[in-house]
Formats: C-alpha cells, structure tokens, sequence
C-alpha cells in the first residue's frame, strides 16, 4: 500500500497512467484490435520526441526564458546533412550519424553565443537562429538526393519481438540521462542555476560553462534526432522537424518538469511522449478531424499545466 | 470605547509566523498623533514585520488593529491608504520603467482626467521642494535612470504627497540609508516640521543618534518582542545599545579574544575597489578576520563580489591565493537553494570531492552534511528535509556549513546575520574565530558595529572608496560612523 | 558633523548631472534605434529601385504593413505585463477564418464569435494570473485550440471577405498611402492610451514593479485581464484587416504572426521584462519587418530562399547594436 503511494507521490507517473487510459480507451473502441501494434508504433514514434524532449528539458531547467525554439530547424537542417554525407551508401552511416550530431551541436553552441555575446533572452536568441538555419535548410536540401542509405532506413525501423530497437537504445540513453541529472556535478549544476542562477554562481557553479553546455547538448539531441527521423520516415525534409518545437515543449511540461526551472523529470517525458502518441493515435481511431484533433491536443496541454499549477515563488 | 482612542494606530497582541520562524510574538504598539515614534533593534528582532502590519501589507496571525480608535477587522494596504497611514519601505517600491510623475499617479487612485499628468508632476515636484530644496530631480525623469539616492528622496516626498485621503501618519524605514548627509539632514528636519504641525511619524534607523535626536517616543525590540518603550529623553545611546541586546555579546568576545595572533602569515587576499582614488588596498592575512564597514550599500559588496570573481578569473587590481567561498546575507536571493534538502544545500559547494568515480556519492554527501550539523549546531531532525523546514537562523548556518565544509580558505562573509538571532550568532562567531585559528581567512562586511570586535582590522568604506582603515584596539562606534559620514572638517 | 556635508555634497550633485546627461543621450540613441533601423532599410530600397519610392510603390510594399502592426501592438500588450503569446499567430488566422465566413454570411454571429474570442484572451489572462502559469506554455496550448478551430470554421482555403472591409482596406487617401495613414493612426491612438492615460501607466506599472503596484492597491488581476483583452482585441483587428487585403482566408494564413509580432516588439525596443514597450516603436518595428521582408530582399536580388535568414539577421544586428549601446548606458 505504502508503495502504491510512494508511487502515485511521483509527478511522472501520471504521464502514464494518461498513456494507458489513452491506450485502453482506443483498444475498447477497436474490440481489443490491434492493441500490440499500437504499442509498437507508439513507441517508434514517442523516441523522436523523447530525443529531443530530453535536450528541451534540460534547456527549460536552467530557469524561466530558457528554451529552445531552433529544435525545428536544427532537425531539418542536421537531417538534411545526415542524408548528404551518407549519400545513400551503407558505409557512410556512423560519419553522417557523426556529421549530424556535430550540425546540431555547431548550432547548440551558436545559439549559446548569441545569448551570452548580445545578452538577449534564449527565446529570441533561438529564434533569430532558426530563422537563419532554416534559410540554410531550404537553400542547402534544395536538388538533394535525399533518401536515407538502405541499411540505416532498415536499423531505424528495425524491431526485435515488436520491440523497436530504436526505443531500446532511447531507453538506455534516457536512464543515462537521468543519472547526469542527479548524480553529477553537470546535472546537480544545471538543478541550481534553475533554481537561483545567482546563488549557483555564489556557490561556485561555473555557469557560462554549465549554459554552453546545455544549449550544445540540447542542439547535438537535435542533430541525431534529425538523422533518425530521416532514416525512420525514409527521406529527409524542410518540416520533418516542425512538429517538434511544440510536441519537445509539451512532453517536458506534463512530464512532470517545472516551468519554473530547477526541477527536472526525465522517466515523465517518456510518460508523456507515449500520452502524446497514443493520444493522436486515439483521435485517428475514432476518426476525428485534423481540426478536432489540434482542439484537443491543445486543451489538453492547457488543461495539465492548469492542473499542474505554477510554482509560488517561495519567500 | 477603548482606551486611548485618539490614537492613530494600535496594534494589541500581534503575532505573525513565516514557516518554522516566529517574526513577532505578541507586540503592542501604538503611536499618537503628533508624535514621532523611534523604532530601534538589530536585524530581525521584527521590526519591519510590525511595519507591514501597520501598513496592512501582512495581516497578523492574531491580535487586534485599531485605527483612530476604531477596530479594523479587514485591514489592508487600501484601507491603511483611506486611513491616512502611508508606508516608505526598506525595498523601493517605484516603478523603474515609469517616470517620477507616473509613479506619483500610481499611489493616488484620484490623479485621472486629462490633466493627470500635470497635476501629478506638479504634486510630486511641490513635495520634493519642500523636503529637498536644491534637489535637481525632475518630475519627467525616468525612475531607473535615478541614483539609489534620488530614488530614495522621491520615494519618501510621494509618501508625504496629499490628494484625496487623508494623511496622518508615515511610516519611514530605514529612510536615511542611501542619502547623503546633507539630505538626510533635510529629511530629518522636515519630519520634525511634520509632527510639529500635529502628524505622526514612525522612524526606524540604524543611525542611533538620528533617532535619539529626532523621536518623541522610542520602542525597542528584540527577538520579535517589544522589550522597552519610554520617552526619548529617558534614553541614551548606552541604553538604547543595552536594551537592543548583543551587550552581552560584546563582552563575551571582549573576553574570549585571544591575545596575539601569529604575525607574518601568507598573503591570501589584496584588493583595491574600483572607485578607490588613492593606493589604499584591503589586505588580508592567512588566519586573519577583516571587517568591512561603514554605511550599508558604500561599495562593501562590490569588493566582495570583486575579489570572488577575482578567484576565478584574473582581475587586475585583485590578488587572491587561494580558494574562496561566500556566505550570502540575503539568503532568498543570493544563498538558498528553495527545492533541495539541507543536505544538498550544503554539498553544492563541494560536489567535485564528494564524487567517487564520475558519480556523486550520496553517502559522501550525508556525511559532510552530518559533521557540520554537529560542527555547526543545526536543529532538525533530518539533513534531508526541505531547506525551507529550518528557521531563519537555521538556513543561515546551512550557509555557513556550505563555505566551511569546502576547500575554501578565505571565506567572504556579506554581511550574514541580517535576520538572525542572537543565540545563533554567538555560536557563529566562536567557529569563525575558530576556523581563523586554523589559519582560515575571513572578510567579513557588517551593518551590525558590535560584530566588528571579532575582527583584526576594519576597513571602513564610502561611495565605494575605503576611507579609514584601523586596528582592533583603535575601534570605537564613533569612529566608524565619524568615517562613515565622511570628511569631517 | 552634518551641515559641513554641503559642499561636498553640491559636489556630488554636479557629478552625477553629467553622468545622467551621459545616460539620457544613450536613452535618446536607443529611442531613435527603431527609427534609425526604418530609415537604413528605406534608403536602402531607395538606392536599389527609386521608384519605388513613390504612392504605388509604398502602397504595394506595404500592402501587409497593416496586419503586421497590429498583431505586433497585441503582442506588446501582453510583453508589457512580463508575458509572452504564442499563440497570436494562429489566432490571426482563426479570426481570419470566422471573417471570411460568419462574418461575411450571418454578421451577427460572426461579431458575437469574435468578441467571444476576445473574452476568451482575457479569460487566459485571468487563469495564468490566479494559478501563477507559464504563459509560455498556456499559450503554445492554445495555439492549438485556434489552429483547430479555425480548421473546424474553414477546412479548405477560401471563403470571402465581407464588402465593408474589402472596401475599407482598398481606401486610397490622396497623397499618402493607406497603410501609413493607418500604422501611423494605430501607433498614435496606442500610444495616447498606454503611455498618456493613467490607467495605461497602472498597466505598464505592473510589468515594472507588481509588488509595488499591489502594495498600493490594485488588483494585478485586473491589470492582467485587461492586458491579454487588448491583445485579443488587436489580434482580432489584425485577423480582419488580413482578410480584408488578401480577400479570402485559410487556416494557416497567420502562423508566421506570432515570431514576426514578437520581433517587432523586440525591434520597436521592447524589452521582454520591466513593462518597458513602446507602442510607436512597435509600428516601426512592424513596418521595419514587413519592408524588410519581401521588398528589400527582392530588390536586393536575395533568392526567395534566404529570406527568411535576412529577417533573423536584421534582429540579430538590431539586438547587437542595442547592446552596444546599453554599455555606454553602464
């Protein structure tokens, strides 16, 4: 009993009991049809936004008007880049898996600079940047042969007893993750600039260091997420990515992570992710329109954060 | 009726808790018209908590408020407003963005119509030429362009501005902190005109004299008590200082003070503000403590910021030799970390030797939180609770445990027991002497004059420059406020 | 001890006039960076096709200068109170939606949907000030809801706009083009209520200092519902005259609103916290932008590609030499 409490005391459980009502709710409707698929398939698709969920959860820690908006534009353009340097050849995998990372990273970085040399807030600072790397995108992926090489299109989508490979790794990198957050110095670094940016600095905390780095590590995620989603989807495009900026926002917030900086969650963008999915999943079942579909997937973010509440500034 | 029922305000019975924190227990207090009260007592004994209960910006846990004889029962800042009682608070509250007229409109909800503008600047600029002939501020100004100085003058002439409501009584805390001499005088002189023509004043300073020479009535208060009210004249500077508390404290260190320290000892710290004319530098000693003084807010926090920053990153002007650690005084904004334990308070400070392997350990990280529990004397039942479930005092020794349990060995101190009782600051300054022994290096900024008998030597600052610079045995009250105030010609 | 402070303290006065000399003329130059940036970018066109510069040529560049700036005074609105909107965008597009159909066809229900919607503005501001939310993501959600709805109203591109706005929004005043006459209308009359009236100074007070606006009391409630109507408010004008330039309507006919409002707050030299805005400076920026966008690039013989990088770079350059101004301020 007590552990059933322990548990229900976790914000990141929630996350998953949605998912699941989600689920079951869709598996009543279809008479239990399809119910292993489904999971499958939310899973292939949950990892993308997990990915990148994971990087825009430890940018909005750093504390409030920290975010990421260049997500979108990152994923395009590193996609885009994935694809030329494998140039459909099966050799070339690891070196454009390699490329990629480092075109997200490059941008993480510039974007930090931008913050740091014209002292403006991230959201215009990532902002100004996407604008510009979309341009890059479009002017960059235009005539591109821009089909992923067979072998990686086939480990993208490859799945062992209906278990997508893809979410197994994404599985391991998220415990990862988790352990940076909160057993070492980079995780506990980023918890206290969110929580008091000047004491952390007071307290010693390298906080030029620690921001860099977020906003790079946040970028990379976006880089090789970008490269997945070419080789999942096989091909690349300018919008492969635009769903990301609000599905990697909405997965950090109802999985259990404060706006308000300082307290991350990693195990509830998993939750959430799959409660996203799922719920798109759902909608498409009972064959809702896209109209209905959008209404719904915004009240419902508005309706967590609601529920969820704001932190009261503590005095 | 109840008695004395031409009394502007009084408060029966007040009491008010933050938390685990008892801020007043039970406070009487009431103030006349016609009468200008002193409030006096160090930091934290309540007396900004009592302020905000007159000004209706907190409500009481318990007690009774009565207002011209009336009980008030739903008493807020608009009610106090209607009533006539005004507040100029310790924190500005103007609008930095907004100009000083607009800021005027903003206390006065009946400044509207076309010619609000007008009548708003000309309200404010009669105001500031009564209290401040010469003042140079201009109606149009925008606040944020302001010196903390001038901002403080338009903050207390909106106070005494009169549309609508009534005036009867303002409250000024701490109102001469960031003036000149010159306009601190002014200030003081219109108060006294004030009450003069039969309005009430609460003063609160830290300038002693400046209460002494300017109330009719004082009160003192310790640990959120009222411990003596009597009429000025009954006062004088010895025993204001006694019934503050911390006399005894005085003489404990006086006592305990160990007669030589060790002489030639290695450099850790030299530093010479930014705005320093002349070659003075702060030097300081392995095992020494060093006091900064003078007036709060003359550059005392800058150098400390400075010399911090200095042990990161080379500055010219700053040589520090070894690592540094500070202990915040305004612990909510600069030390106090709201949604972790006590325990990771503390280890933040220390997480690269708290590590085994890449990870850090948690069992490394409880047991430095309990050798300074013990060491320090912090009451809770478990280093892992909320850093908010400790008093006031408490979280401060938490602070002081992060900067003592590091590999820090010069500790910037500014100015720490703002707000603490003085149970916890007798057990501070016995392990800051302690730690010195040991060949620590304390810099220590004070508002409070009697911590600075724990210190080898003071520097005493103004407008950011140290101006004089003495030894313990030369230290005396009067010197440091001699300084403080300036160039005494 | 005291009175021999005076000269001193003369002393200190004089010293501190010429530094807030020094700080006023930094104050002046950033006032005049919205204004300086217009100007670049007008020479510039000026220098690559004159004839542009002239009543068909302004009419025709500034065709979308309208909707633009009043999309960008709603963004201030809610920037003023220490918020941001990420939804505008998708609301332009919903109310163009309702205008190219309800209000054309039942124009009863079309006014009653839309001043609803304004309801609903004020509403999110009430419910992000009484549960303390992010507006961030409050808002991010939302920009579903109108997405959705306006998708729900009109779910293939069309629709007609109604008579009166077609022909309000073709109005051709002599001598000076329209869109102007009417940025220059719609950044006076803003002006005049936030930054002349004294409720406007209530409501820029509250981005400043709320403490202290509290303390002295007002309710920070109403000043948060009544900046996020004004928002909904303008963003339904901009919705409408949307419509009322390109005719007809499709769900996504906003989206790209809501980052061309916020950097055009950004550009008019709005800071994102302390309530400093400006209403001109934000129909400067808006207008900036909207030259900015399309006319320039083509003259410049930009290829359609890189157009969007000039829009990131011309607020990136317009940022950097505001800091560099801030630091003489220092």
């Amino acid at each position: 009993m007590t552990s059933v409490k322990s548990l229900l005391a976790k914000p990141w459980i929630w996350s998953f009991i949605g998912a699941l009502l989600v689920w079951l709710a869709t598996i009543a409707f279809t008479g239990g049809y399809g119910a292993g698929g489904m999971v499958t398939a939310a899973l292939s698709l949950a990892v993308f936004t997990v990915i990148v969920g994971v990087g825009q959860m430890f940018v909005i820690t750093l504390g409030p008007g920290n975010v990421d908006l260049s997500l979108p534009a990152n994923i395009g353009l590193a996609s885009a880049v994935a694809m030329k340097v494998m140039d459909g050849n099966d050799s070339m995998i690891a070196v454009g898996l390699l490329a990629a990372l480092a075109c997200g990273a490059a941008i993480g970085a510039a974007n930090y600079l931008l913050i740091w040399a014209l002292r403006i807030p991230p959201i215009i600072a990532t902002l100004s940047a996407s604008f510009i790397i979309q341009s890059i995108d479009i002017s960059y992926g235009r005539g591109l042969q821009i089909k992923p090489p067979p072998g990686f299109a086939d480990f993208a989508n490859w799945q062992i007893l209906g278990i997508p490979v893809l979410a197994i790794l994404t599985v391991l990198f998220t415990i990862g993750a988790a352990i940076a957050l909160q057993r070492m110095i980079y995780g506990r670094s980023v918890l206290a600039i969110g929580q008091n940016i000047r004491a952390a600095w007071l307290a010693g905390v390298n906080v030029g260091r620690i921001r860099f780095l977020t906003y790079t590590l946040s970028g990379a995620l976006g880089g090789i997420d970008g490269a997945l989603l070419a080789g999942y989807f096989r091909g690349a495009n300018v919008d492969i990515g635009n769903e990301y900026l609000l599905a990697s926002i909405a997965v950090v917030v109802i999985g259990g992570t404060s706006v308000a900086g300082g307290k991350a969650n990693v195990p509830g963008v998993w939750g959430a992710a799959l409660f996203l999915v799922l719920l798109l999943t759902m909608l498409n079942t009972f064959g809702v329109s896209a109209g209905v579909r959008l209404l719904l997937t915004g009240l419902i973010i508005v309706g967590v954060i609601t529920a969820a509440g704001g932190q009261k500034a503590p005095r | 009726m109840p008695e004395g029922n031409a009394d502007i305000i009084r408060l029966n019975g007040a009491e008010k808790h933050f938390g685990a924190v008892r801020a007043l227990g039970g406070v009487d207090f009431h103030v006349g018209p016609g009468e200008c009260v002193g409030l006096v007592g160090h930091n934290g004994a309540g007396k900004s908590t009592l302020m905000h209960m007159v000004a209706g910006t907190l409500v009481p846990d318990s007690g009774k408020i009565g207002v011209h004889g009336d009980t008030e029962d739903n008493y807020s800042v608009s009610r106090a407003q209607q009533l006539g009682i005004r507040c100029v608070f310790q924190e500005l509250s103007l609008c930095p963005n907004l100009s000083v007229a607009e800021n005027t409109r903003i206390n006065h909800a009946s400044l509207r119509g076309l010619s609000w503008r007008r009548k708003a600047a000309d309200l404010i600029a009669a105001k500031l030429d009564e209290i401040f002939p010469g003042h140079s501020i201009s109606a149009s100004d925008i606040v944020g362009d302001l010196s903390i100085g001038r901002r403080q003058m338009v903050e207390v002439a909106r106070a005494f501005t009169v549309t609508q409501d009534r005036l009867d009584l303002v409250i000024l805390d701490e109102p001469t902190s960031s003036l000149d001499a010159h306009t601190a005088g002014q200030l003081l002189a219109f108060v006294r005109r004030f009450v003069a023509g039969g309005k009430s004043c609460i003063l609160i300073s830290h300038v002693l004299g400046e209460v002494l020479r300017n109330a009719d009535r004082i009160v003192v208060m310790r640990d959120g008590k009222v411990v003596v009210a009597d009429a000025a004249d009954a006062f004088d500077r010895d025993r204001l200082v006694t019934a503050m508390g911390g006399a005894e404290a005085r003489q404990k260190i006086a006592a305990q003070i160990a007669a030589a320290k060790p002489t030639a000892s290695p450099l850790r710290v030299r530093a010479r503000p930014a705005a320093q004319k002349d070659s003075t530098d702060l030097v300081a000693c392995a095992g020494e403590i060093i006091g900064l003084a003078g007036l709060a807010g003359h550059g005392q926090t800058d150098l400390l910021l400075a010399i911090f920053t200095a042990a990161s990153r080379a500055r010219a002007g700053i040589e520090v030799t070894a690592p540094v650690a500070l202990v915040a005084g305004d612990r909510q904004s600069d030390g106090i970390f709201p949604q972790w334990s006590i325990a990771e308070n503390i280890g933040i400070r220390s997480l690269a030797r708290l590590r085994s392997g890449v990870l850090i350990s948690p069992q490394r990280e409880a047991e430095l939180a309990a050798l300074w529990q013990k060491k320090i004397g912090i009451r809770t039942p478990d280093m892992n609770n909320n850093i908010f479930s400790l008093s006031g005092g408490n979280q401060q020794k938490a602070l002081f445990a992060r900067a003592l349990g590091s590999d820090a060995q010069i500790v910037l101190m500014d100015d720490p027991m703002r707000g603490v009782d003085i149970g916890t600051k007798l057990e501070v300054y016995d392990l800051v002497r302690e730690e010195a022994a040991r060949g620590r290096t304390f810099l220590w900024y004070t508002t409070e004059t009697e911590e600075l008998d724990n210190c080898d030597h003071i520097y005493v600052f103004k407008n950011g420059r140290i101006v004089a610079n003495l030894r313990r045995d030369e230290l005396t009250e009067e010197k440091i406020i001699q300084s403080s105030f300036g160039d005494a010609a | 001890m005291r009175p021999e402070m005076t000269a001193a303290s003369l002393d200190t006065a004089a010293r501190t006039s010429a530094e807030r000399g020094a700080l006023a003329r930094a104050r002046l130059l950033r006032g005049l960076l919205p204004a300086l940036s217009l100007a670049l970018v007008l020479l510039a066109i000026a220098w690559l096709n004159p004839r542009a510069i002239s009543y068909f040529g302004f009419s025709l560049m500034l065709n979308l200068a309208i909707p633009i700036a009043l999309a960008t005074i709603a963004q201030m609105f809610v920037i003023a109170g220490n918020e941001l909107d990420l939804s505008i965008g998708t609301f332009v597009g919903f109310v163009g939606c309702v205008t190219a159909t309800w209000l054309k066809d039942a124009p009863l229900i079309g006014a009653v949907i839309l001043l609803g919607s304004i309801g609903v503005y004020a509403l999110l501001g009430a419910l992000i000030h009484l549960r303390n939310l992010p507006s961030i993501v409050v808002t991010l959600g939302m920009s579903f809801v109108w997405q959705g709805l306006a998708i729900l109203v009109l779910p293939k591109p069309g629709g007609k706009a109604p008579d009166w706005l077609l022909g309000l929004m073709a109005f051709k005043p002599p001598f000076i083009p329209f869109p102007i006459i009417a940025a220059l209308l719609i950044g006076l009359i803003v002006h005049f209520g936030l930054m002349r009236t004294s409720y406007g100074v209530i409501l820029r007070g509250s981005g400043g200092n709320p403490a202290a606006l509290g303390r002295a009391g007002w309710s920070l409630l109403k000043t948060k519902i009544v900046l996020f109507a004004l928002a909904g408010l303008f963003g339904v004008l901009s919705g409408m005259a949307l419509i009322g330039i390109t005719t007809s309507a499709d769900a996504n006919i906003g989206n790209g609103y809501t980052l061309l409002a916020i950097a055009g707050v950004i550009l008019g030299g709005g800071e994102f916290v302390g309530g400093r805005v400006s209403p001109i400076g934000a129909v400067i920026g808006a207008l900036t932008l909207a030259l900015a966008a399309s006319p320039l690039l083509t003259f410049m013989h930009i290829p359609p590609d890189w157009q969007v990088a000039a829009n990131g770079a011309i607020l990136i350059i317009v940022l950097a030499a505001r800091v560099l101004i801030s630091r003489k301020e220092r």
